[in-house]
Order: structure tokens, then sequence, then C-alpha cells
């Protein structure tokens, strides 16, 4: 026997309380860890965006187009390699409008933008025949051949329970009724933080059968040969369409996103303090319980120190006795909170990269319980510690 | 060995705003390898007097030597350390903890000596099989009868070899039978290992198995007469 396993053996007098209270610590530490994930992963959603890329809008509002008479002009600046086609569809599914997924109208050269981010692991054989664009895997034979064809993330295939060669529906919002898509290629993602559970499909679909062929657009997405280059190439591009009806704000991919997390508001000063919040719950759950720990043992406390134990060992018994549930309730949430969270990939339905929680939040986390162990330990220590033995020995429990 | 002597002591308590004398000038000597027993009625100071020569309460005036040790001069770390070292404990109510086995209860002490995990055990079986417990080493104290946790009690205070043994009712908590067991086991330790002791007890039959009895009598001494055994 040791001080120490005689703090394991006084965590195990009251083995319900203990674990009750290792268990609210637990959650509390789940919790705190999950609103730091939703912050860690729009803190991801900026860092997907590349510096090599621009994007352009329309200066008033993302939800406003720009007409496509656009595309050549800009693919028309010095320093810009490609333009790609980006369109927001904001349909549902008709089973279950809040089974949420996200859904783009993009142009080929869309995939050859993003062919280093996310690729084809597999694929309809082609159809029929047709000329492909210069570069373009040629697995999207079947996806081109095809005007209804759509690529799906893999993560959305196994959500949705859908297979290859599949007729898909959705109900548009914004371009009304029932769109039958045929799913054509499943694509992953190259990286972390590229999620997989969106769905693209031609522009020239929704052009025809959605806009009656008026050729507007939500998104430019610029590819430029040198991004050092990207500030003059931004203002190149919105000095052109500046006195026109559909003036343009054209910025970095990774500011584009930072503009979309800003959406949010105040979330995160939301997360941070509902988190605060649940780490000072805890902070009295845990002192409440180690209060009530002590102040038990008041006369075995008598005992120890009868006995020639010190003031200061007493002190570190008790501290060390809080610190163990909270750090281990922490931890074990934490972590839980980490694999949990990350393995479900939770990701607002394609809107933001697959949830992700830093360590440095799990260690955050975990400190903030040892520190939670310390605060609430160290009231009750401290009266343990000064307890007079002939107080201590005269209580009756 | 180690005698005790007070000199002079005076012990007070503050109740609200009000001092209370416990002790009054208690002057008074014990030799090493004496066997007393502290008698009065409740509220004289008895364990007062106990407690202040094992080192527990301070005095408020007055000398408390045990040894050389001036214990009025003593305070936190020092008078703890010489507490581990120097006084065995033995309370009515056993104080043993009550989710360590015997073993464990007894081995307690040991944890503030420099020793080997082995040597511990090995010292807190000895002490256990010497007050006749060599087979109940693994119970816990709710698994033992009232008599064996106070011969628990009893090797825990002596597993250490203090020189002095402070005993607080020992038996005012057993039976007829039992008590007489804790008694003949003070007896021993005192005759075979010449260990001091010092007994609180309200039972005449108990005081007379020391080798004299101390009466206080509102904290003063009243009278100081001999045991049968002596």
């Amino acid at each position: 026997m040791s001080t120490l396993s005689l703090v394991f053996v006084n965590l195990l007098r009251n083995k319900r309380r203990t674990f009750l209270t290792l268990f609210s610590v637990t959650v509390a530490l789940f919790l705190f860890c999950a609103l730091g994930g939703v912050l860690d992963t729009l803190q991801d959603s900026i860092k997907v965006g590349s510096e090599s890329h621009l994007v352009t809008r329309n200066a008033i509002s993302l939800v406003f187009p720009m007409p496509l008479s656009y595309r050549e002009r800009i693919a028309a600046v010095p320093g810009v390699k490609r333009v790609a086609l980006q369109q927001w569809f904001g349909g549902t599914d008709p089973n279950n409008p809040h089974n949420f997924f996200a859904q783009f109208a993009v142009d080929p050269v869309f995939f050859q933008i993003y062919e280093n981010d996310f690729g084809l692991v597999d694929a309809s054989p082609p159809q029929a025949r047709v000329a492909m664009p210069p570069g373009l895997d040629s697995r999207f034979q079947a996806f081109m051949a095809e005007q209804n064809a759509c690529i799906v993330g893999r993560k959305l295939m196994e959500k949705m329970h859908w297979r290859l060669g599949q007729t898909v529906h959705v109900s548009g919002t914004i371009w009304p009724g029932d769109w039958p898509f045929v799913i054509r290629g499943v694509y992953a993602s190259k990286k972390k933080s590229i999620g997989e559970e969106v769905m693209y499909f031609h522009w020239k679909y929704l052009n025809e059968r959605g806009m009656a062929g008026q050729g507007q657009i939500g998104l430019y997405v610029l590819d430029l040969d040198n991004p050092e280059r990207a500030a003059d190439i931004a203002r190149t591009v919105d000095a052109m369409f500046v006195n026109s009806s559909a003036a343009t704000h054209t910025e970095t991919e990774k500011a584009f996103q930072a503009g979309f997390v800003s959406m949010y508001g105040n979330l995160p000063f939301v997360l941070r303090v509902i988190g605060l919040a649940v780490v000072f719950a805890i902070l009295l759950i845990a002192a409440n319980t180690m209060v009530m720990a002590i102040r038990e043992r008041t006369r075995e406390f008598g005992v120890l120190k009868t006995l020639g134990f010190q003031n200061s060992t007493v002190f570190r018994m008790v501290v060390l006795e809080a610190a163990i549930i909270t750090v281990g309730g922490g931890a074990i949430g934490a972590l839980l909170a980490k694999g949990l969270l990350e393995r479900g990939g939770f990701n607002m339905g394609g809107f933001l990269p697959p949830m992700t929680i830093y360590w440095q939040t799990v260690i955050i986390g975990i400190a903030i319980a040892a520190l939670v162990g310390a605060v609430s330990g160290l009231i009750p220590a401290w009266q343990a510690s000064r307890l007079r033995i002939v107080d201590a020995l005269r209580r009756v429990d | 060995m180690t005698s005790i002597r007070l000199k002079d002591v005076r012990k007070t308590y503050r109740r609200d705003t009000q001092d209370v004398p416990v002790l009054d000038g208690v002057t008074l000597e014990i030799a090493s390898g004496d066997y007393v027993a502290l008698m009065g009625p409740s509220g004289s100071g008895k364990t007062t007097l106990l407690n202040l020569i094992g080192g527990i309460d301070r005095p408020s005036s007055g000398d408390v030597f045990v040894g050389d040790t001036n214990l009025a001069k003593l305070d936190g770390r020092p008078l703890a350390k010489w507490r581990s070292n120097n006084i065995g404990f033995i309370f009515q109510l056993y104080n043993l903890i009550p989710v360590l086995t015997a073993l464990q209860n007894v081995e307690l002490p040991l944890l503030l000596h420099k020793m080997s995990g082995k040597e511990r055990k090995d010292r807190a079986r000895t002490a256990l099989e010497l007050v006749g417990l060599g087979d109940r080493m693994q119970h816990f104290p709710r698994q033992l009868s009232g008599g064996q946790e106070q011969r628990v009690a009893i090797a825990r205070a002596m597993v250490s070899d203090p020189a002095v043994l402070l005993a607080d009712e020992p038996t005012g908590d057993l039976d007829r039978k039992s008590a007489g067991e804790i008694l003949a086991l003070l007896q021993q330790l005192n005759t075979q290992f010449q260990k001091t002791i010092v007994m609180v007890t309200h039972d005449p039959h108990a005081a007379e198995r020391a080798h004299r009895t101390i009466h206080l009598e509102k904290g003063v001494l009243a009278t100081v007469g001999t045991g049968a055994y002596a």
C-alpha cells in the first residue's frame, strides 16, 4: 500500500458517487469538446479554401446571379488559367425534406480545378462516346454523356443507400419541380478537410430546364497561374464589371470561405459561452461531491494526522482525489468526443468539412478538467488540512 | 527510555466569547515503562491531558516533555513527524479506516517511515500476529468484532514501535470478555515490550491493571493512587 493507493481506495469507497461524478464530468467534457469541435470545423472550413483560386460572386450578395457572359471576359484576364461555374441548387430529398445534403450545378472545368481535392473512385461505364474536355479524367465519360447525370460523394452514397446507376429524385426549391438525376460517378476526397456529402450535376441541365436558358451563374471559380497575383487579378475582374448590371466581388477562395463562416454570426461566441457554462457547472458538481466526501471522512483525517500524516500530505491526497475524478472523466469525455464525432463525419450536409476536433481542443479540455479538479478539490483539501485533530476526532458521524 | 513530564500545564478552550479552562496547572511525571490509568468524571480533562502528551493538542501554557522533547515548542510538521515516531494511539471507537483491510490499517503508520513495501507488510503481519489476529489480516473492520477491531487498533498503534502508547477508554465500547482481553494485551505490551502506557478509563477494573491511577477533578490532579497490579 502507498499514499497513492490510499487515494484510489478512497475513490472507490462510494463507487456509485464516484462513478456518477466521473460520468457527469465525462458528459460535460464531451459537450465541451463537441462545441470546440464545431469551432475547429469552422476553422477548418476556412482552411479548405485555396490561395490559388479566386471566387467571383455578385457584389450585392451571394444569392444574386451573374450573367454567363462574364465567363469569357474573366477567362481573358491575364493570369487566369481557367474559369469554372458553380451554382447552388438547394433541392431537398422528396422522401425526407429534413435529410439535408448539398447539391451544386457545375461545369466540367470545376472537376479539373479541384482534381487535387477530390476524384472519382467509381464510375458507370460510358453509354456513349462524347468529346471530353482536354485533361478531364476519362472516368467522367458516363457523366459527360448524360444530361441529368450526377456525381455523388462516397459518404452521401452510404448515407442515402444509393448505388451507382440509380436514378434519384431531388425536389427543387429555387427551381421547383421533381429533378431526376442518374448517379454516374462516386467521388472521394483526397484531403481530410474535403467532405464527401455533396452532389454535383451539369450546370447545363439546370440552365436548360430550370433557368430557361437564361445563362445565369452564382459563382465563378478562377484557377490562377500565380497565386501571388491574386489581389491584382481580383481587382481587374471587379473593375471590368463595376458599372454593369451585376457588379462583382472577387476574393480568394479562403476569404470567401471565411466570409461564409462569418454568416454564422456570433455562433463561435455563443459556443464558447456555452462551453464555459458547462465547465462552471461541472466545477460546482465536482466541488460539491468533494466537499461531501471530505465531510464524511473528517474523523478519518483526524486519525491520519494523529498517526503523523502531515497537513500537506492530507491536502495533496484530497486534491489528487478530485483531480483523478475530473481528469479521468475529462479525458474519457474529450477522447470520446474526438473518436465518435470525427468518425461520425458530421458535416452539416456538405456545407462544412467533416467534423474535426483538433488535438489542441482535446488537450485544452483535459487541462480544463484538471483545473476543475484542482479548484474543486482546493477548498475541501484546505479544510481537511487545516482541521484540528482534536476537533476531527470529536466529530460524531 | 522515554519518561513523560508535565510542568504547570494549563489548557483553555475558547467557546464563543468565553475561555473555558480544562487543565489548570497540572504537574505530573510518568516514568518510562510505567502504566498509568487516568480517571475522573466527564469533563475533568482526562482526554485533553492525553492529547497534550500525544502532541495532538498544545498547552495554553506550561511544558510537556516526552523524553527530551518539549512538545509545547513543537508545531506542524515537526510535531507530526515526532508523533509518527514516538506515540501510538488507541481510541475508544477504534477509528480504523473502514475501506482498508486489517493489514492495510496496521500498515498505515508505516507509510510515513522509509522502508520497502515488503518490510512494511512483514512488520504489519508481525504486529497482527502479536495481537492474535494472524488469521484476520484480510478482513475489513466491518467483518470483525469490536474486540478484534480494538486489537487491530492496538497493532496499528505499536507497529512503528513507539515508546509511548496512549489509550483513550480502550475498553469503553467492549463487553467484559473483550475488555479483559484488551487489558491483558496492554499489560503484555507494558511488561514484555516495556511500553509506557497512559490509559484514560472510567472503569475501575481497567484501572486496576495499571501500575498507578491518577485522578483528575475539574482540570486539577486530585489523587495519585496505586493500581492493584503495581
